[in-house]
């Protein structure tokens, strides 16, 4: 056991230590950078150093005068020790930043979460239930229309239907624009108004994938011995899927589930950015495309942590649901 | 490649089907399994239309007539085409035949848990004696199937290594069954009735094994496992599919062993499906050989060991692995089964049979009488034909 610990320790150390190089790495080599940006900015008001002085000077004063493994090296002690800069885009410390926004995430996500959870995998189990009846081809029929519908146009769809034609939701946002005015109440309803079409958006585009999964999952179970020598015993339906089958289908959804963790703190990069959700995820995506290092190597970071806990985590719940797995 | 699949219909070659027949017969067979499913499903049924009577009051269970179609896409598979044939009470019937010809269907029919939707029990009446009353099995619905399965009559399956739930601990998975089918029980009373179970089916260390998973037992102690669970609600029949062919041959010996120990201590009757004659002429008071979904000889052990009949039947002792002989394969008799989808209106057994003659060509044999127990397919015996019953039954030895 300390032993495993100790060895996916090393190995997810190792994990990071590479990713969060590689990262910065082409972070660096970006053919554009905020600073040339400002410089070039800078060098148009009268009186202006020129533009080659300023982004030297800027260069300097941010260390990106060195090269890329020094400059690694530094960004990485700091790290060590929990500073990560202050971000340039947003002019606040990167953590700081972080600790606004990642509870608009982190809500998003479990509520989509729950959501998702309790239409797939009942209805995938019922699929599974009934093999080839007008249910299965129903439910087979949605997952397949989930699944291959983009975010982009799934968002654009629903915002057309419900924003546009029947102007229930706002087309973007998190709060309305009387929010301010609103009491406690008010405020809470107007936020889960507006987080209703993000939600189904992200919940819409697991639940296939989720549904299918149980279905095949349940489908293989159903068909096992044990559950055979269940029935045998003259247990009822239920009892026989609900409790013999249902543990057994939960081995590999706590991997599916395991998964998510990662995403319920790096948030939806395309769903929040179409639905102008101030979330890490949209947060995240103006810090990267203006070339704002510190904030894009926190997230980085953040992200290969994150999947390491999850396969650790995974690990876990496979011993926990699966009697057969010891973790050594 | 239309072309390609039209011809091959067009030719009616068995082994080819077109997607478009499929789908029709799909359709049909959704049809047909719809249907019959719903009637499985009902929830409140009257005792009358699935109470019957025992042709013998000291059978405990009767096959009539049994037939268990598949509907699958590219066919009806008649598993089981007319099976009929009883297990006294008390009593150990033996059931053999090559791989395929329905010892499995006939036994999981009994159990009504033949793979739904797509088998179903389409003809026939499965007679099973409740001491007071018989119920057939075959026109019961589900909800009511669920009190008789795992009470009065269990089943111990092949494949010991897959029958148990790998999440559930041993313990557990036994006192489900007794909870299940004793509600009167206390905890206690249940777990002390699982640990006499499992001392009763020979394991050592019953507490030991209580909280063990499955994963943490051998072959061998599972299929002890499934044994203890199957006779632990003192049922009237146990089936036993197979229970050792999984298993090593050492190992075979014991549960073997174990069988024979508990035919004396419970008064369960057994059926009995296994390859090993050797096993059934020990075991068994009746045996039945199946062919291709149907029974082509039945008797008691010793009519059928010292007296086989049908050609196939002794084809099959033959082919019986004897000490210091070793044989490949247990039925090497030459030729193959008819695709149950075609069956032929002939002898099933023709085109392998080394005794065929004229005859043969006609329709498929009735069933014809050799004594009050023994019965036989095939046109040698058929009634009239004094030469051949005559020495028969003077012990005429074919295989010489
Ligand atoms: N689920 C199924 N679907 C279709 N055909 C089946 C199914 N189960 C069994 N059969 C067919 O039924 C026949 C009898 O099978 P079985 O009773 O398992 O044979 P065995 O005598 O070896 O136990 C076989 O021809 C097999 O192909
Ligand atoms: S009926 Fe004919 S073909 Fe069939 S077993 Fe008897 S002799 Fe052989
Ligand atoms: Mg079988």
């Amino acid at each position: 056991m300390t032993k495993y610990l100790l060895k996916r320790f090393l190995y997810s150390i190792f994990i990071v230590v590479f990713g969060s190089l590689l990262v910065y790495s082409v972070l660096r080599l970006l053919p554009t950078s905020y600073f040339e940006k400002i410089a070039l900015e800078r060098a148009q008001a009268p009186g202006a150093p020129s533009y080659a002085e300023i982004l030297s000077s800027l260069n300097k004063i941010y260390g990106m005068d060195t090269d890329i493994v020094s400059g690694f090296i530094k960004w990485g002690k700091n790290a060590i020790q929990g500073d990560f800069g202050v971000s340039w885009e947003y002019s606040i410390p990167v953590v700081e930043k972080f600790k606004q926004v990642i509870w608009y995430s982190i809500f998003l996500n479990i509520v989509t979460l729950l959501i998702q959870t309790f239409i797939s995998i009942p209805l995938g189990v019922l699929a599974a239930r009934k093999q080839y009846s007008k249910t299965d081809y129903f439910v087979t029929f949605v997952s397949i229309v989930c699944i291959s519908m983009p975010t982009f146009f799934l968002a654009t769809i629903l915002k057309y239907i419900f924003s546009v034609k029947l102007g229930w939701f706002d087309l973007f946002g998190i709060v309305g624009r009387y929010y301010e005015q609103l009491d406690i109440w008010g405020k809470i309803l107007d936020m889960a108004k507006h987080l209703v079409l993000p939600v189904t958006t992200l919940a819409m585009l697991n639940i296939g994938g989720l549904m299918r999964f149980t279905r095949t999952n349940m489908l293989e179970v159903l068909n096992a011995d044990y559950i055979r020598t269940a029935r045998a015993k003259g247990l009822s339906e239920n009892v026989v899927i609900n409790k013999h089958a249902f543990r057994n289908t939960m081995i590999p959804l706590v991997t599916y589930f395991s998964y998510l963790i990662p995403n319920m703190f790096t948030g939806s990069f395309i769903t929040e950015t179409l639905f102008q959700i101030p979330g890490i995820g949209y947060i995240s995506y103006y810090a990267l495309i203006h070339g704002d290092i510190p904030f894009a190597m926190f997230y980085s970071v953040l992200i290969i942590i994150l999947t390491q806990v999850s396969l650790l985590v995974a690990d876990f719940m496979y011993a926990v649901v699966d009697p057969r797995v010891r973790i050594d | 490649m239309t072309d390609s699949i039209k011809t091959s219909s067009t030719k009616k070659n068995p082994n080819y089907i077109s997607a478009s027949e499929s789908r029709k017969i799909s359709s049909e067979n959704r049809r047909i399994t719809d249907a019959l499913e719903k009637k499985y499903n009902r929830k409140h049924v009257p005792e009358s239309e699935y109470l019957t009577t025992m042709k013998d009051p000291n059978n405990t269970v009767e096959f009539d007539d049994l037939h268990t179609y598949f509907f699958t896409d590219i066919g009806t598979v008649r598993a089981v085409d007319g099976v009929s044939f009883a297990v006294p009470q008390g009593k150990t019937v033996g059931i053999v035949g090559e791989s395929g010809c329905g010892k499995s269907v006939t036994s999981l029919s009994l159990m009504q848990l033949v793979q739904r939707p797509q088998g179903q029990i389409v003809r026939g009446q499965i007679r099973f004696n409740l001491g007071d009353k018989a119920y057939d099995i075959a026109k019961m619905p589900g909800n009511m199937m669920e009190k008789i399965r795992g009470n009065e009559v269990s089943m111990i399956f092949q494949e010991p290594m897959t029958s148990l739930n790998p999440v559930f601990r041993i313990g557990d998975q036994i006192n489900e069954v007794i909870m299940l089918h004793y509600p009167e029980k206390s905890e206690a009373e249940v777990r002390d009735h699982s640990l006499h179970m499992l001392d009763l089916v020979g394991i050592a260390n019953p507490e030991g094994i209580y909280m063990r998973y499955p994963h943490e037992l051998s072959g061998g102690m599972r299929q002890r496992v499934m044994i203890a669970m199957a006779i632990a609600c003192d049922p009237k029949l146990v089936i036993a599919d197979e229970p050792t062919t999984a298993l090593d041959v050492t190992i075979q010996a014991q549960i073997l062993d174990l069988f024979r120990n508990l035919k004396e201590k419970i008064n369960s009757s057994i059926m009995l499906i296994t390859h090993d004659l050797g096993v059934i002429a020990e075991m068994a008071d009746f045996v039945v050989v199946m062919y291709a979904g149907r029974i082509v000889e039945k008797g008691t052990a010793n009519e059928i060991f010292l007296h086989p009949a049908h050609p196939y039947t002794v084809g099959l002792m033959a082919s019986k692995p004897v000490v210091n002989r070793k044989v490949d394969r247990l039925y090497s008799i030459p030729g193959s089964v008819p695709s149950p989808i075609h069956m032929p209106d002939y002898c099933y057994f023709r085109d392998r049979c080394d005794r065929r003659f004229d005859m043969c060509n006609g329709p498929y044999p009735a069933e014809f009488q050799l004594s009050d127990t023994h019965k036989v397919s095939c046109y040698h015996y058929r009634d009239g034909a004094a030469s051949n019953r005559a020495l028969h039954n003077n012990g005429f030895e074919i295989l010489n």
